[in-house]
């Protein structure tokens, strides 16, 4: 139970910060003219085609005491990156930052270009622009991107083994809790934990496809047309 | 027509080559092994000498000796496994994974405390307390779980009655490579290891202690023939090269103790 609350803890926080970061950079990605886009769209989809290993491998090396980020980490803090909460959550951001990211720049892209003139031509902003109609005909691209980087932390398992140690309560996540009982053929506990991940990640992704498809509406949502 | 012909041609061609390779291969008989995670040293070598004696090939896969207990229990294709303790190959002999009265000590484990060059402690000197200084925040050990390593660390610090003090800095490596890897890399400050990985070329550089045998049970590395082996005489042979001929020379070499014989 321990593990799957931290589990949980480590998905929302690790969806939070991708919101805050993934809108500004979608929203570049969408708006840009800029010729080596193609260059950062690669970056950010990379999580996406590397094995999880080659992640957790380069992060082990970089948070290592001798490693670029070990080293300031170390002179700020007193003590390594791995093995930490947070390590595992900055981990969980480069993992995830595909599925923040992509939903939203497809998002940003169908909001019809003749609003966005409408609105320049009646003197809005670019800030007020986003505010007022970009991210409100966006919002089931939000949704999307916060749920599938929330599920897709909640099942990560291979950069947590190469950098989480396994730590009760810490860094010993639910998929790895699960792999210590079917190591140790406890077959019983890891298919409860195994269950209620299904249960859970069905249930959020059921819920995020019932709204997508208007199933129900739980806000009224303005339709710019 | 013309692409259905090729197609057709380019089809037998798959076929021809596989059985070829088929003939190829059922030529040479193979042993595979999978060996505990501190053997990652000595077994190529043995796994060498080997083949050129006996023209058999040798495939190894390394791991956690718990990880490979649970796939053996679950049908994986292995002819011989490498354990780093005699309790997971007797429990395999007692539920019929393994061949009835095959499991030969191959070697006595002894695990160390390993810090790097730099670490300003001397645990050759200083021993346990290396581990209660404030410098070190993460002491990397294998987990105990399912890793005879892991256990054989956790008994010695429960033995040295430390364990409760330094609880809260254990990290858990899947096997003990894992754990190496931890300390090797610098993201722990210490770690607990197998004596024969201590001695391997990424790690030689680093300051060891023995921690005392005393201090846990001991760690009887026991090899087993699998009842899925195809290959039961190659297998024996192979175990017997291992344990009684030039196979102890190899695993004495890296750090391994032979048992009494």
């Amino acid at each position: 139970m321990q593990a799957l609350w931290l589990s949980v803890r480590l998905a929302a926080s690790a969806a939070a910060i991708l919101l805050l970061i993934g809108i500004p950079i979608a929203y570049w990605l969408a708006r840009t003219k800029w010729r080596g886009k193609f260059l950062l769209e690669s970056v950010v989809a990379l999580p996406l085609v590397l094995p999880p290993t080659v992640l957790g491998f380069f992060l082990l090396v970089a948070m290592g005491a001798n490693g670029p980020i070990g080293k300031l980490w170390v002179a700020l803090f007193g003590h390594t990156l791995a093995f930490t909460f947070l390590g595992l959550v900055v981990a969980s951001v480069l993992y995830s930052l595909p599925f923040a990211v992509q939903p939203l720049v497809a998002a940003f892209e169908s909001v019809d270009t003749r609003l966005l003139d409408a609105a320049a031509v009646l003197g809005a902003g670019r800030w007020r622009t986003f505010r007022e109609i970009i991210l409100p005909l966006s919002v089931p691209g939000v949704i999307t991107a916060a749920v599938l980087s929330f599920t897709h932390t909640l099942g990560e398992f291979g950069v947590v083994l190469m950098v989480g140690g396994n730590i009760p309560g810490i860094t010993r996540t639910v998929s790895i809790d699960i792999y210590d009982h079917v190591q140790s053929l406890e077959y019983g506990a890891a298919d409860r934990l195994a269950i209620a991940l299904l249960l859970i990640s069905f249930a959020v992704l059921s819920t995020i496809y019932a709204v997508n498809r208007r199933v129900w509406i739980p806000w009224p949502v303005k339709r710019g047309e | 027509m013309a692409l259905k012909k090729i197609f057709g041609k380019t089809l037998l061609a798959i076929v021809a080559a596989s059985c070829l390779a088929q003939v190829n291969f059922a030529h040479k008989k193979t042993v595979r092994v999978a060996a505990a995670a501190d053997l990652q040293s000595a077994m190529p070598e043995i796994a060498q000498a080997f083949e050129k004696q006996a023209g058999t090939s040798v495939e190894v896969l390394y791991g956690s000796s718990g990880n490979f207990y649970a796939q053996i229990q679950n049908g994986v294709p292995l002819d011989v496994f490498f354990s780093a303790d005699s309790e997971f190959p007797q429990k395999l002999e007692e539920s019929g994974f393994a061949e009835p009265h095959s499991a030969v000590i191959y070697a006595i484990g002894k695990i160390v405390l390993w810090m790097p060059a730099n670490a300003r402690c001397h645990p050759q000197q200083d021993g346990w307390k290396c581990l209660q200084d404030a410098a070190v925040t993460k002491i990397a050990i294998a987990n105990p779980a399912h890793a005879p390593y892991g256990m054989a660390a956790v008994a010695a610090l429960q033995k040295a009655g430390i364990f409760d003090a330094i609880k809260a800095k254990l990290v858990l490596g899947e096997n003990i490579l894992q754990a190496a890897q931890f300390v090797q890399s610098g993201n722990a400050q210490a770690g607990i290891i197998a004596y024969s990985l201590a001695l391997s070329p990424a790690l030689q550089g680093g300051k060891r202690w023995i921690i005392p045998v005393e201090l846990y049970p001991p760690i009887e590395q026991t090899v087993v023939v699998l009842k899925s082996a195809k290959e039961k005489a190659v297998a024996q042979e192979f175990i017997k090269f291992a344990t009684q001929g030039p196979g102890r020379e190899i695993l004495a070499k890296y750090g391994f103790q032979p048992p009494a014989q």
